[in-house]
């Protein structure tokens, strides 16, 4: 499985992807600059992503709680998802998404 | 010796798990320790960002929460007295003509010990800014992310920014004694508690607040003098309100802050160690916990106490250069168990 992830700079990642795997667990592991403070506990809001149009319907709707912390995001889009709230699965093989600007 | 100077064996600055695990480690060790902390309660990231989700990897607690394993931690460290400094930081270190270091916070309190240890985790909390151009120029003038006096916003126009407990409970209390207040949400629905959003609404209705729906776009304002917020509503043009002084609450984030002024050496924001005794190049400074660096290093809770213990045998040559350390387990021997007011038989 693979996802893509653009960077910053625009550049484009093609990650390795594992089954079970939270999307922030996968960018971070592969070292890419995402903060994820709270280590996927829903409490920072600091893994900010934006999903690709073609994917963002296909991922499983935001508990309130994500939507909730998302008012600590910097940038909140109608695509902004946080990272650590999208479970990797077959279903999501290819799916594309953009580090959300996490300033200092 | 004032209310704000003080004097210990160890000054520990960070009081998340690993920072009041240490505690214990010195405690064993006849050496007292006094704790910093930017949060107004111990804990740390367990405290602040998940005290209510559960930790699986401490050892003998398969499963325990941030708040639970916090409050064990106060338990088991409370046979030796720590002194905590909370609700402020660690602001500069010094080196003193007599050896010892003396650390002091940004709210005038002094430490002086031959140890310090440094247990910072992912840095200080501090409060998210709302990352708008010319932001710097406003803050402390008429741009705050706190409020520390409250006069301060006595007949001002205020804009509070954010949809959490701190937003609306400020809004609320500041709004009899302010000219007008003015909350700005990017949505609807807030997190903060219901009796605050309710209480909230009722002012609103009652035409003694304003609400508005949007994501800011630009403070208005020139030489430090904010004027008005610029709001971009999900659907629809910009507009601008008015108002003289803008209350930021976006929650709190991790910044090194000022360790990374102490003249420790950094590797990539973490303070290098050695894995004998976790101290830095600077002796008498330890560091332990996710704030430090080695070769093979791993962020878990657990480290930071095998961490801190170590880090404990070396202390103890600074605080008691004359003493030799006689190594002992608390299962055997009585002098640890009546430090820990366990020995029965002792007496």
């Amino acid at each position: 499985m693979r996802i893509f992830v653009t960077d910053f700079d625009g550049t484009e990642h093609e990650l390795e992807a594992l089954e079970g795997w939270r999307v922030m667990e996968i960018i971070r592991d592969y070292g890419l600059p995402i903060k994820a403070e709270c280590g996927g506990a829903c409490s920072c809001a600091t893994c900010h992503v934006y999903v690709d149009e073609e994917w963002f319907g296909k991922l499983r709707p935001m508990e309130p709680e994500e939507e909730e912390m998302l008012d600590e995001a910097y940038d909140v889009k109608d695509n902004s998802r946080l990272s650590c709230q999208i479970l990797m699965g077959e279903e999501l093989d290819g799916l594309k998404v953009t580090l959300a600007p996490n300033p200092d | 010796m004032s209310d704000t100077m003080h004097k210990t064996d160890v000054i520990i600055i960070g009081a998340g798990p690993v920072g009041l695990f240490a505690v214990f480690e010195l405690g064993l060790l006849d050496m007292k320790a006094h704790l910093i902390d930017i949060l107004d309660r111990p804990g740390g990231q367990c405290a602040e960002l998940y005290p209510e989700k559960p930790i699986y990897d401490i050892p003998g607690y398969p499963e325990i929460s941030g708040q639970g394993l916090t409050d064990k931690l106060m338990e088991q460290i409370q046979p030796f007295h720590p002194t905590f400094h909370l609700n402020q930081m660690a602001e500069s270190c010094t080196k003193l003509e007599n050896g010892n270091w003396q650390v002091a916070t940004d709210m005038g309190t002094t430490i002086e010990a031959p140890v310090i240890v440094i247990a910072a985790g992912g840095g200080s909390f501090m409060p998210k800014k709302m990352n708008m151009e010319g932001e710097d120029d406003f803050a402390g003038q008429s741009l705050f992310y706190a409020v520390r006096q409250r006069e301060v916003f006595k007949g001002k126009d205020l804009i509070i920014c954010g949809g959490g407990d701190s937003a609306l409970d400020w809004a609320n209390t500041l709004q009899p004694e302010a000219n007008s207040v003015t909350l700005v949400h990017r949505r609807p629905d807030f997190r903060a508690a219901p009796d605050s959003v309710n209480k909230f609404m009722e002012l609103v209705d009652a035409g003694k607040a304003k609400l508005e729906i949007g994501t800011p776009e630009k403070i208005i304002g020139s030489n430090g003098q904010v004027e008005g917020l610029r709001i971009k509503p999900k659907d629809g043009e910009a507009y601008d309100v008015a108002g003289s002084c803008l209350l930021v609450f976006y929650g709190l984030t991790m910044k090194l802050g000022p360790i990374a002024n102490f003249g420790l050496n950094l590797h990539e924001n973490l303070i290098p160690v050695d894995t004998e005794k976790f101290e830095t190049d600077t002796p008498g400074i330890f560091s332990i916990g996710d704030i430090n660096w080695y070769p093979g290093k791993l962020k878990l809770i657990l480290s930071g106490f095998h961490e801190g213990a170590l880090m404990a045998q070396k202390a103890f040559a600074y605080v008691y250069p004359d003493k030799k350390l006689r190594f002992q387990y608390t299962t055997s021997s009585t002098s640890l168990q009546e430090k820990l007011g366990v020995n029965d038989k002792a007496a």
